[in-house]
């Protein structure tokens, strides 16, 4: 494995210090020299590293901070999204309690950036240590001079918040999240205007991922260029944090250069292969909203592209591993009621069909599924698909859609049946 | 208002959260999480004292409130324990371990024990997916759980 950017410092106790980073990490060194260049030449690095949004959508950073506009009468925002609620991710949580300064770092170069003077941290409200964590690293960055006014001598000054949700995974979603971080119900927003015009408080606002800003000092550190030549494909700069849960020897966290290695590779060499013997099913490879892939699609490198053509999506690298024990039904049961859980509730489609598609799903586990229930399914889905103001219908739709493609024998055996054929 | 239920805690915490934002409002979700953390719980008394602390109409507390997962619209007990169900929780045992909960404590999801020690709630994904099953009593995290360590854990706090 090349040099770890995000994970150098995870698990170690001691690391999260401002000290230790200072000592350890580099820490600041980038800040500082993000502060003598012009904030359009720190853009144009960022821009140069190939650097993509680690959120779920991979949008290039550089040019995503290069739409903030110049000059604005209202006040610019930087928000970190540190919601992290995508079922199957859990990194960024380890990045807040291991790496916190490095995040921070990144936030505060970011702010330099676009011109922002004001900079939230929005931390989903169960991560009650986290953010605890967080508020320790903020005071130690203000009682250093990296936060405040006039930092490191520069004129430019910058405060930073922690601002905890309270339990919403629409929330995870930016406009979502800015109406939350309003004090409002967290309800995603009409695009456009999108966040860089009018988002926060009205303001130009970009709101980027924990691990996308954790990469930021590096980039600085090293240039843009030396983070673009990580990575197989040219597009792709730097590594990414793969969080690998479900039926593995091995659950964690892994970083590696982005695409560099495959999603058998990563199951099999790293974590250790299937638990107690058993057969592998099925892998979720982007968080809970990707399409599943069934047990021969396992050759496909782990970056946004080739995810993709594979018919699925990278997303957050929430890579969750279902081995033969478990029915395919019951899990695509379990992520609907998810969806319909969290559906926010403003878009019809999307409110009333995650429920129906439960409610099927229900019937079929249970045994009591009709013929037509199939066809059914995909017609709630596709009616889901690509309607919603946001995309956590695309989210509920996608896997309803390549479950039932991918494991139809599983569903008719069922509705055949008339019972689980695990039960 | 007559007698104020919030405490002087609350107000100084307030009045320092309130200038990171430039609206009122941004101030609401801290201070819901400030009153709850006073009370355990929002009751309507409690999110009319929260509207007229931060100044903004008593039923847009309301539709906040009622808005996330996190705010009690009843009261708990003194340990929340809240079981993570979702998928990667599932497929390690968290559906039985909800259910050992449940016939350990008596009582079933959502409800409080008598003695107003224990509540027990499913909740979605806590971000604990590669330590999974996770469970969360009140601030703290407890990863990799089995029935076993659940007992071990309710023995310690009863």
């Amino acid at each position: 494995m090349a040099e770890m950017i995000v994970s150098k410092f995870f698990y170690k106790k001691e690391a999260a210090p401002l000290e230790y980073y200072k000592k350890n990490g580099n820490g600041y060194a980038a800040l500082k020299k993000a502060l003598a260049m012009k904030p359009d030449e720190v853009i144009a690095e960022v821009k140069k590293s190939n650097l993509r949004g680690r959120g779920g959508a991979g949008f290039p950073t550089g040019m995503k901070w290069s739409f903030i506009p110049k000059e604005s009468k209202v006040p610019k925002y930087l928000v970190c999204n540190a919601d992290e609620s995508e079922p199957g991710t859990f990194k960024d949580r380890a990045i807040m309690t291991y790496s916190p300064h490095t995040m921070i770092e990144g936030m505060i170069i970011g702010c330099y950036a676009i011109g922002a003077n004001k900079s939230y941290i929005y931390i989903r409200g169960e991560y009650v240590r986290e953010a605890e964590y967080l508020e320790k690293a903020l005071e130690e960055a203000y009682a250093a001079g990296m936060l405040g006014k006039n930092i490191m001598g520069s004129g430019f000054d910058c405060d930073m918040y922690v601002h905890r949700g309270a339990g919403a995974y629409i929330c995870g979603e930016e406009t979502g999240l800015l109406n939350s971080l309003e004090g409002k119900r967290g309800e995603p927003r009409v695009k456009p205007p999108f966040p860089a015009i009018k988002g926060a408080f009205g303001g130009p606002t970009i709101v980027n991922n924990v691990e996308t800003l954790a990469n930021i000092p590096w980039i600085l550190n090293n240039g843009g260029e030396a983070f673009a030549k990580m990575g197989k494909y040219p597009n792709s700069g730097g590594t990414r944090l793969y969080c690998v849960s479900g039926h593995v020897n091995k659950p964690g966290i892994y970083e590696f250069e982005c695409g560099k290695v495959t999603l058998r590779e990563l199951i099999y060499d790293h974590c250790g292969g299937i638990r107690n013997g058993r057969k592998l099913k099925a892998v979720i490879p982007g968080g809970s909203s990707a399409p599943v892939l069934a047990a021969h699609e396992l050759d496909i490198d782990l970056d946004v592209e080739p995810m993709m053509k594979a018919g699925t999506m990278l997303g957050s690298c929430g890579i969750i591993v279902i081995d033969d024990s478990w029915c395919a039904v019951k899990a695509i049961k379990r992520i609907t009621h998810f969806y319909a859980h969290e559906s926010c509730g403003q878009c019809t489609p999307c409110r009333e069909g995650t429920r129906w598609l439960e409610d099927v799903l229900h019937r079929i586990e249970d045994g009591h599924g009709k013929e037509a229930d199939l066809g059914l399914m995909l017609d709630v889905a596709n009616n889901i698909n690509g309607k919603t103001l946001c995309a956590l219908g695309d989210a509920a739709a996608g896997p309803v859609l390549s479950f039932v493609q991918k494991f139809k024998h599983e569903f008719e055996e069922h509705i055949k049946g008339g019972k689980c054929p695990n039960a | 208002m007559s007698k104020k239920l919030l405490s002087e805690k609350f107000y100084s915490e307030l009045k320092k959260i309130r200038p990171r934002y430039p609206i009122n409002q941004a101030a609401l979700l801290p201070a819901l999480h400030l009153a709850q953390a006073e009370h355990g719980w929002l009751s309507d008394e409690v999110m009319d004292e929260v509207a007229a602390a931060i100044d903004i109409p008593p039923p847009v507390v309301r539709e906040v409130v009622t808005f996330y997962t996190m705010y009690n619209l009843k009261p708990v007990g003194k340990y929340h324990v809240q079981v993570c169900t979702n998928i990667s929780c599932a497929l390690l045992g968290a559906e039985e371990l909800m259910g050992h909960c449940e016939k350990r404590l008596g009582i079933e999801g959502g409800e409080t024990t008598r003695d107003n020690k224990f509540t027990i709630t499913e909740v979605e994904c806590l971000g604990s997916c590669g330590t999974a099953p996770c469970v969360q009593i009140n601030d703290d995290y407890h990863e990799n759980m089995t029935p076993e360590r659940m007992d071990k854990l309710f023995t310690e706090l009863s």
